[in-house]
């Protein structure tokens, strides 16, 4: 297959309340492009689901949200990201500060190897977030309880990170993006390694996040898609096919290739 | 390479649902022959052919619950989207639709035992007869257009039933003069009113069924919607 010219994302791609907007982006690995003009808004306090087959660039356009890929030699990118209006991409944008606004989770859970409750007060103590030690206490506490694992570790804060099972530590590891006050948060993937009762949490926690933050979360589960977001938006080799509020996209879709590949005829 | 978007990656897939349709199609089919014979057994007066579609009706009941058990199985296994899950739906809507008219079918058998048993009667036997015809033919366009994914063929299911609802309303009226005429054919007229209610509803089951081929090709749910609104909407898409 060879991507489609002149190919007009289907649906609805630009939102009026936008936390994020892309325009025209090109990514490239060298000389390889993987990334064809794709232009999307994502919508403050929604949660966006990015779906498509292996390879189809849906992960490397997450990573350009938060300026990840600016961390692959070889990687270059073309085009506009504006958060609240503003380009990422301006070379007087400072990353690190970027890279709390926009928070990323990642698919194999990857806490530090401190405690629990430094894995969580890393973060506020480097960006300068809290003035005292209460004011720490105060941050872990909350961001533990808003990832939905305070209850559970309350008791043995001081325990390593890397001695909680593999759910607890994917929330751990949301615990500690929320704890420097993003924006964005993004995933990629965040329940790949996990087994169906703690990929349910985490979904119920998604839900529960949105009313603080906008979420992009990138899926190989047409099923959890379906589930935790108001909008889908459909890759293919490297182009925006379609974005749409998920229940059409899962029930009507506009264009064949997102209709093939949801329905399993290709993947 | 040219890719094929006609079959699943999972070919067991695939058989479902390729399952799933033709049971379906077995039972419309099944369902059709019940009315065209129940038609006839009015109308012939074949008490034969009303027992036989009476004794039939347990097989009609079977499939429903055997193709819903299916498009269960599916939605279990596969949890299917987009058109593979309208299809699923649309199954199941419409076994449970051919199901109804099964039942239709074998009230109009019963009906036409007692009518029989009465003694043979000539009222409204010209508007049964036409009435059934049409409600037969509605039943075969709206499977028809199942198979081919045909909306055009599913509007024009709709456009009869409301031929065949103003029909009903005429064939009411003359049975009203009849009863009024002579007393003593009330009881007669009771029964043929029964078949020819009987008549009507499978029109409108034939109808519903017309509603899910819509739903199945277009995603729209034009349930409830009045055939103005039914042909807007295919104008739409």
């Amino acid at each position: 297959m060879s991507i489609i010219e002149n190919h007009q994302t289907n649906g609805t791609p630009f939102s009026d309340n936008a936390k994020l907007r892309a325009r025209d982006v090109q990514v490239f690995y060298g000389e390889k492009q993987a990334i064809y003009d794709v232009s999307l808004d994502i919508g403050a306090n929604e949660v966006i689901a990015l779906i498509g087959p292996s390879g189809c660039g849906k992960s490397t356009f997450l990573r350009c949200l938060n300026r990840m890929n600016d961390t692959i030699d070889i990687c270059n990118i073309k085009g506009e990201i504006l958060l609240d209006g503003e380009n990422i991409y301006d070379p007087k944008v400072d990353v690190v500060p970027l890279r709390a606004r926009v928070g990323m989770v990642f698919q194999k859970p990857n806490p530090f190897p401190k405690s629990i409750y430094d894995n969580i007060a890393y973060g506020p103590r480097i960006h300068g977030l809290a003035n005292s030690r209460v004011d720490l206490d105060e941050i872990v506490e909350k961001s533990l309880q808003r990832a939905g694992l305070w209850n559970e570790v309350k008791d043995r804060l001081h325990a390593p990170g890397t001695g909680l099972s593999g759910g607890q530590q994917q929330r751990l590891c949301i615990a500690r993006t929320i704890a420097v006050d993003p924006e964005v948060i993004l995933m990629d993937e965040p329940c790949s390694a996990l087994d169906p009762i703690a990929t349910a949490k985490i979904e119920e926690l998604i839900d529960e996040l949105r009313e603080n933050y906008t979420i992009a979360i990138v899926t190989h589960s047409m099923q959890q898609a379906a589930r935790v977001s108001q909008r889908t938006a459909y890759f293919h080799m490297g182009q925006l096919i379609e974005v749409n509020p998920t229940d059409q996209v899962f029930t009507t879709p506009q264009h064949s290739l997102t209709e093939a590949y949801i329905t399993g005829r290709f993947g | 390479m040219e890719m094929n978007f006609n079959q699943h990656i999972s070919g067991q897939f695939n058989a479902d649902l390729e399952a799933i349709r033709n049971h379906m199609m077995g039972m419309g089919g099944l369902v059709e022959r019940q009315v065209a014979n129940a038609i006839d057994a009015i109308c012939s007066g074949d008490t034969s052919q009303a027992d036989d579609i009476i004794r039939r009706e347990d097989e009609v009941d079977k499939m429903e619950v055997t193709i819903d058990n299916e498009c269960t199985q599916i939605l279990v296994r596969r949890q299917p989207a987009a058109s593979d899950l309208r299809m699923v739906l649309a199954v199941s809507r419409v076994v449970r639709d051919l199901e109804r008219i099964g039942d239709e079918a074998c009230k109009i058998a019963i009906h036409a035992l007692e009518v029989a048993d009465k003694g043979r009667s000539e009222i409204c036997q010209q508007a049964m007869r036409y009435m059934g015809a049409e409600v037969v033919k509605m039943i075969s366009g709206a499977l028809d257009a199942f198979a081919r994914h045909d909306v055009d063929g599913a509007i024009e299911v709709v456009r009869n039933d409301k031929l065949v609802d103003n029909q009903y309303a005429a064939a009411l009226r003359e049975l009203m003069t009849y009863m009024m005429e002579d007393p003593r054919s009330i009881s007669q007229a009771i029964n043929i009113l029964w078949i020819l209610r009987a008549i009507e509803r499978i029109g409108d089951h034939a109808r519903n069924i017309s509603e899910q081929v819509i739903y199945l090709v277009s995603g729209a749910d034009v349930r409830h919607s009045s055939l103005t609104e039914i042909e807007e909407q295919a104008a739409k898409d």
